[in-house]
């Protein structure tokens, strides 16, 4: 079976009468992604022998018996976990992340690990080193990235739910180039713990599902406080699926001239209609303005690599991981390792993020980063002074060819232009589906306040019962 | 700005990662072509801003330093890959005859 018709409520609604058992169910999904993930290749790890767990509570789990897809830099205890590199490619972790362990107590079945770019550096799932993953709607386009795996395995009706992480813009990109909803949650919202680190001020793992009940079901389980992460907020987490069905009325919906002018005309053209039928609906829409959108990609780019030079440290051989052999030394060991074990794009960042925080350039790259951060922050505090949401394209253009950018590093850093801004400023934010352009999907962004990922849900469910995109079939995926 | 092969080649060391010398003319270009870009922000007034390193809504947390059994020794020796007697093992640390 396939989950391209399905939900959560449709899923859990038939297994708590008995019309589906979790068991068939499991089988079902293993057997249904072996058939389609040649064409495909969104799994890094397919568990063949997935279970569901015993007695199954499906009266106070809706996820119960529901298998779910996890990106492969989110720690899984038993389950090889890789991150996409080869120098984690033997690595089996001891311990579960904290969503993890959360997903287990309530009750999900776990049936693999989805292929990403490598440490979730790059923006089309061509950085990884268990090969390139194909977008379900044109097979010879890109899914995005860097969670492109676990947003094809929902868009081809794999899975009915993914957990991807979105450092800056990694969920929401890829969503938007499959035709499903992904959201960022608010920096300090999920635990960090188990998700390997790639730049730890701006990581964030969240859901990726078809429909944005979904997604705010799976949030529901995964988010709040933690012990194990410091900067998770202690405030209370409210019941997201509340926000789901509601009406849209004298919501203040501030839409970016400069997002609007990085898009063509046919895909503005598309968003623009799901502006107009908020405003038919009730909401008060401003344009307004966001003048350092040109400076966020060299922001990003500067914090995010220092971070990630800093982080992946770690991986040195000595303790797990891949260890380079005919070594004559120590450093030799090291170096080694790491060059052999690496992938290109992730010594690119690790070399630029040691450049911004040496001697010499400190205060010109990573110092004067983190000041445009402020500034940057600034500018959205100023919006939603004023708004409770902000809307506008998730991305510059629809998914690109394969191969079509991969050789310009610059050219595919400029794709997170619309993305990064959240991360920087730690706000919650999210893709779904507009419309098609020349057959392929185009995504909404809807970002809020800290900590209001309500008012997202509320608006993407809104847009997704006026457009009804989720009863398109991706194209590639039809017999 | 100006990036030289020297100036790569330093990075790569501070990286602990090694260069082929048969690559180091493209990896100079690209990583100068990727800093120029980074170097943009040079144009942003920041006279007097102050930084963020961190959107956390927290200050210093602390809690109890107090011991709590975690894993076993073997399940954490289990993704070691070279080891004896229950100790990681490396290869020597200084050579004799010659210096980092």
């Amino acid at each position: 079976m396939n989950y391209l018709n399905e939900d959560i409520d449709s899923l859990n609604e038939k297994l708590a009468q008995g019309t589906l058992s979790a068991d068939k169910l499991a089988q079902d999904t293993i057997d249904n992604i072996k058939k389609t993930d040649d064409k495909l290749n969104a799994w890094i790890t397919v568990q063949e022998d997935a279970k569901p767990q015993n007695d199954l509570d499906f009266a106070h789990n809706k996820l119960a018996g529901i298998p779910i897809a996890i990106k492969d830099n989110i720690i899984t205890d038993g389950v090889k976990t890789t991150a996409a590199s080869h120098i984690l490619d033997n690595y089996i972790p001891v311990y579960d992340a904290t969503v993890i362990e959360r997903l287990k107590k309530a009750q999900v079945t776990l049936v693999g690990k989805t292929n990403m770019d490598e440490f979730a550096m790059g923006s089309s799932t061509e950085h990884s080193y268990f090969g390139i993953t194909h977008n379900p709607w044109n097979l010879d386009k890109v899914p995005g990235g860097s969670s492109g795996g676990s947003a094809v395995a929902v868009a081809s009706g794999q899975v009915v739910a993914a957990l991807g992480s979105d450092t800056g813009g990694s969920i929401r990109q890829p969503s938007a180039f499959n035709g499903i909803f992904g959201i960022k949650p608010t920096y300090g919202r999920v635990s960090r713990w188990g998700l390997i680190a790639f730049a730890s001020s701006l990581d964030e793992i969240g859901v990726m599902s078809k429909r944005a009940k979904t997604s705010a079901e799976v949030l529901n389980v995964i988010a709040g406080s933690d012990d194990h992460d410091s900067t998770l907020s202690t405030r209370a987490v409210p019941d997201f699926t509340k926000y789901i069905g509601q009406d849209v009325k004298g919501m203040h919906v501030a839409v970016v001239k400069e997002y609007m002018a990085a898009v063509d005309g046919d895909m503005r053209a598309v968003l623009q209609e799901q502006i107009d039928a908020l405003e038919k609906a009730g909401a008060i829409i401003t344009e307004v303005s966001l003048p350092l959108t040109k400076y966020v990609v060299p922001d990003y780019y500067i914090i995010a690599s220092s971070e990630a030079s800093s982080n992946l440290q770690r991986f040195d051989g000595i303790r797990y991981g891949y260890r380079a052999q005919d070594t004559k030394n120590l450093l030799d060991v090291y170096v080694k390792s790491r060059s052999e074990g690496f992938g290109e794009e992730v010594k690119r960042r690790i070399m630029l993020g040691s450049f911004a925080l040496s001697a010499g350039s400190y205060d010109r790259f990573f110092r004067q980063a983190s000041k445009v951060r402020t500034l940057i922050c600034d500018e959205f505090d100023k919006i939603f002074a004023e708004n409770d949401v902000i809307v506008g394209p998730t991305t510059t253009t629809p998914a690109f060819g394969i191969g079509s950018e991969i050789s310009d590093p610059i050219k595919m850093y400029n794709n997170d232009i619309l993305t990064i801004s959240a991360n920087l400023v730690g706000i919650p934010a999210a893709s779904v589906p507009a419309g098609l352009v020349d057959g392929m999907p185009v995504g909404l962004q809807i970002m809020a306040k800290r900590f209001d990922e309500g008012s997202i849900f509320q608006v993407a469910d809104f847009i997704e019962r006026t457009n009804k995109f989720y009863e398109k079939t991706p194209t590639g995926m039809e017999d | 700005m100006e990036i030289t092969e020297d100036t790569i080649k330093h990075v790569a060391t501070l990286s602990r990662l090694e260069i082929d010398e048969k690559d180091i003319g493209k990896v100079t270009e690209q990583m100068s072509s990727i800093i120029n870009m980074a170097d943009q922000l040079s144009e942003v007034n920041t006279d007097g801003v102050k930084e963020t390193v961190q959107v956390v809504d927290r200050d210093t947390v602390f809690r109890e330093d107090k011991p709590e059994h975690w894993q076993d020794r073997d399940e954490l020796m289990k993704n070691v890959p070279d080891q004896a007697n229950g100790f990681i093992k490396v290869p020597v640390i200084i050579n004799k005859d010659e210096d980092e």
